[in-house]
């Protein structure tokens, strides 16, 4: 997994590539944590276009980031989720608590 | 070591291929630790007779034995496997999917409970063709078997948490129970036994497929 950040202004936008699973997942909690607790950018976006397998603690990554958002009021953005992720957050009927989008522009919007 | 080229004693050129295949069998079984070799011979004869009292099935061919350490970098090893022998049995894209992800979450819990993060342990994944009765009906399918000696599974955690809940952890069992249509879990001398089937429909397709 590769984490590419691209700070816009109020946005940052975390381009994720590779599969998200165990092996990983903390790196990525580590990031987005970091992002919303102590940077607290107002939007923050993942594009997971490049994402081909979420795994249930990438998820939990997810989730942790999704709670973290909503205890600073800030917002937090998926967009572009393959076949495999999204099945994974319609398995765990997560896909419904978060914002999810089709491309960046939606995202941005 | 019979690889290609490579004849055993008796063996004519004709018969090298079918040899060839029977010999690693035996190679990969011999490799395999006494402890989970007892586990392996005790459950096959309870599966051939009768499972969870609706299967009478056999094991019809071994496609896959699978060795690995309780590494999580290994977990995208065990998936790119598992996604490919899942597309060559004739299930469907979603099912592969499905298939893949109950197996890297069943490897990961072994990885992160039983094994408590060590990355030097021993976990064995072996996948069969199976072929049998099913509640009167003819139905074909793969079984996959792990193997582990680390803690004994928690009984109490066999109940996948409500999906009600926001919360993170608890999915991967819920993955695997909504992937499979069996998931059966033993602890018999030292060595903790997980067995999932997905079965094939009667026309060699998956049966819950979705989209695509």
């Amino acid at each position: 997994m590769q984490i590419a950040a691209r700070r816009l202004d109020q946005v940052t936008i975390f381009d994720i590539t590779g599969h998200i699973d165990l092996a990983n997942s903390p790196e990525l909690r580590k990031v987005l944590l970091k992002e919303l607790k102590e940077t607290k950018t107002p939007r923050v976006i993942l594009n997971l276009t490049g994402v081909r397998y979420i795994d249930s603690s990438g998820v939990a990554s997810l989730v942790e980031g999704l709670k973290a958002a909503r205890d600073q009021n800030l917002r937090f953005i998926l967009y572009g989720l393959s076949p495999s992720a999204r099945e994974v957050l319609q398995l765990s009927r997560l896909i419904k608590i978060f914002e999810v989008f089709d491309n960046e522009q939606q995202a941005l919007a | 070591m019979a690889g290609a080229g490579h004849r055993l004693p008796g063996q004519s050129e004709d018969d090298r291929e079918a040899l060839t295949f029977d010999a690693v069998c035996t190679i990969v079984s011999a490799l395999v630790p006494p402890d989970f070799q007892r586990v392996r011979e005790m459950t096959r004869v309870k599966d051939a007779r009768e499972v969870a009292g609706a299967e009478r099935l056999h094991n019809s061919g071994l496609l896959l034995d699978l060795a690995l350490v309780s590494d999580p970098l290994l977990l995208c090893v065990v998936r790119a496997a598992i996604e490919r022998l899942t597309e060559v049995s004739g299930f469907s894209p979603p099912e592969c999917r499905s298939i893949t992800r109950a197996v890297d979450e069943a490897v990961a819990n072994v990885m992160r409970h039983a094994y408590g993060g060590s990355l030097d342990k021993r976990i064995d994944v072996s996948c069969k063709r199976i072929s049998g009765m099913v509640n009167g009906v003819h139905r074909e399918g793969l079984e996959i078997e792990l193997l582990d000696k680390g803690a004994p599974f928690d009984q109490k955690k066999l109940t996948a948490r409500s999906l009600d809940e926001v919360k993170p952890g608890g999915l991967g069992l819920h993955f695997i129970r909504d992937s499979m249509d069996v998931m059966e879990h033993s602890h018999v001398n030292g060595v903790n036994r997980l067995r999932l089937v997905k079965y094939l429909s009667a026309d060699g397709r998956g049966q819950k497929s979705q989209g695509e």
